[in-house]
């Protein structure tokens, strides 16, 4: 893998887990627990769509074979998807999206603050514009962990549930692919081990305030930075896709 | 202490005065009863009109797309906000609003009752339902109650943004493949006379017209709005390459207007007491999210009680 090469496939992981992301967050729009709570969820799916749309545009711009974001987007198939399997997961009840959601926000908080210091000027200037949107999730998702695991039997109930049945794919999250470590050793990326170590401290102090628990000894799932994905990712792109696969020649 | 006439003496001379009703100020009790339905319904309109264009931004056909959409809901969801605020200056609270929504007591725009069946009905929706929207609006924007007058203010800013975004849509469809300007041909066949019923019944058969004209509510007749959309949106269809379904569509130099063929009075009354394609849908996809929310809302409230918060409204 050479250095292009590397820094290609290194921005499909990022802009891919964003674009799956958006599009998790994007199907609740309309059908949000009350107003307000529609509104800031479709605001985080814009933002976070948003990050993709860079972050593809600049892929395409590495890889120089005249694709454009949206062919990346929208003309390759699961196996060639690199984002994390934690995104792909369904929305389930509120307190499933909440617990992925927090996953993430507190990852890509301490991420995109990293990647702030990044090498490579783009990079750094997307993380910049980022770290800022990503701090109001983080924030947004936080409150709602506070107060499931600690607000009634249920909401209890069902974040408990959500955090042992989504703890095992968070391990992805810091276990790099070969693309990540070329560009860690070359002052691009950040490293995911100190990333690691910030996102526990977090996610332990807040689930110790909310009352809720870490599973132990969990089997983590890895696979989705290698394009091995869960059955659910293919639906998504079904979906996604489905209109620019249809009429390929056309210009939306 | 003032008498009822005196009072409604003072509430005349206001509205003649082109002065704004403020909610501390007395009003007939038709006249808030009025406001409230119109207020309520229009909020309502707005939020049910989130799920047909909610339907496509999960298949938006490019990242823009996808991100222009959802901007765009996002924004109806907030005229739906600012518009419950303005009706709970009336004394109703948005819960009681959202039960008689749910109970199918209140009404919305009936044109959310129609299925968006392809991308170009995205791009119909804001070229033609926000442009008869905004015909309605920018009227109300002096409408006489000073809390709705002011929300409008607002929302027309954005629905303008809208419509053009709307027509973006429709052009490239337009100007594309022979398959999407179908698309778009097809999207305009269907929506053309669900927008033209957006303005109400003709005036003749209107039963709150003539108090909403008198109380400043409204400042034209259902006709008069529907005759000027008409006659805007036609030369927009012609720039485009895509014909309005109306063989009787003919312009008429005497009135400076179009003839037209008005729209199927009876389907419109159909669809407004329940029979639409997709009255049933709209209103069950509402209910579900509520109820499906409830255990949220009630840990937030719990949560708060237990450690004597505020509940965040982000």
């Amino acid at each position: 893998m050479n250095f292009q090469e590397a820094l290609f496939k290194y921005l499909l992981i990022l802009g891919d887990t964003s674009l799956i992301l958006g599009q998790r967050l994007s199907e609740w729009t309309a059908h949000g627990p009350f107003l307000e709570e529609d509104l800031a969820l479709t605001n985080i799916a814009l933002d976070t769509i948003g990050h993709a749309k860079t972050l593809l545009e600049y892929a395409a711009k590495v890889e120089n074979k005249g694709r454009d974001e949206d062919a990346l987007a929208y003309f390759r198939n699961g196996r060639e998807y690199f984002n994390v399997k934690l995104v792909e997961q369904p929305n389930g009840n509120y307190a499933d999206t909440m617990v992925r959601q927090v996953f993430m926000d507190a990852f890509r908080y301490h991420y995109f603050k990293a990647l702030c210091n990044s090498k490579d000027e783009t990079l750094s200037a997307l993380a910049q514009k980022a770290v800022k949107e990503v701090s109001y999730h983080y924030r947004h998702s936080s409150w709602w962990i506070k107060r499931f695991g600690d607000g009634t039997e249920e909401s209890h109930h069902k974040a408990q549930n959500a955090i042992n049945n989504l703890w095992r794919f968070t391990g992805e999250l810091f276990t790099p692919d070969e693309s990540e470590k070329i560009m860690e050793e070359e002052n691009i990326a950040p490293s995911l081990q100190s990333i690691e170590y910030l996102w526990k401290e977090d996610i332990q102090n807040l689930f110790k305030e909310a009352t809720l628990s870490i599973p132990e000894n969990t089997y983590m799932q890895l696979g989705g930075k290698q394009g091995i994905h869960t059955e659910h990712l293919d639906y998504i792109l079904a979906e996604m896709q489905s209109l620019p696969r249809m009429y390929p020649d056309a210009k939306w | 202490m003032k008498s009822e006439k005196e009072l409604e003496e003072i509430f005349e001379k206001k509205l003649a005065n082109n002065e704004f009703i403020e909610p501390k100020d007395w009003m007939p009790e038709k006249y808030r009863h009025h406001l409230i339905r119109q207020i309520s319904q229009h909020a309502h309109s707005e939020v049910v009109g989130m799920l047909p264009e909610g339907n496509w931004i999960t298949r938006a056909p490019s990242l823009r797309a996808k991100l222009v959409l959802l901007a765009k809901v996002q924004d109806e969801g907030g005229h739906g906000l600012y518009l419950y605020s303005a009706a709970e200056t009336l004394g109703i609270s948005r819960d009681e609003m959202i039960e008689a929504l749910h109970a199918g007591k209140a009404k919305y725009s009936s044109i959310f009752n129609y299925p968006t069946l392809t991308w170009a009905d995205i791009g119909a929706i804001g070229w033609l339902v926000d442009g008869a929207a905004i015909m309605n609006q920018v009227m109300l924007q002096r409408t006489s109650y000073g809390p709705y007058s002011r929300a409008m203010i607002r929302i027309c800013k954005e629905e303008s943004f809208h419509q053009r975004q709307g027509y973006e849509i429709m052009m490239r469809l337009a100007l594309g493949t022979p398959e999407q300007k179908q698309m778009a041909q097809d999207a305009l066949n269907r929506w053309w006379y669900p927008t033209l019923m957006m303005f109400g019944p003709p005036d003749d058969q209107s039963p709150n017209t003539a108090d909403a004209v008198k109380w400043r509510i409204k400042r034209e007749t259902n006709d008069q709005l529907r005759q000027k959309f008409v006659n805007q949106t036609v030369p927009q269809a012609e720039f485009i390459g895509l014909k309005v379904p109306d063989p009787n569509l003919k312009w008429n130099e005497a009135k400076k207007g179009y003839d037209f063929t008005p729209p199927d009075w009876n389907e419109f009354w159909r669809v407004i007491k329940g029979d639409g394609p997709c009255n049933k849908e709209r209103l069950a996809a509402r209910i579900k999210a509520h109820e499906e929310g409830k255990w949220v809302r009630e840990a937030a409230a719990a949560y708060a009680q237990k450690h004597n918060k505020e509940m965040l409204v982000s």
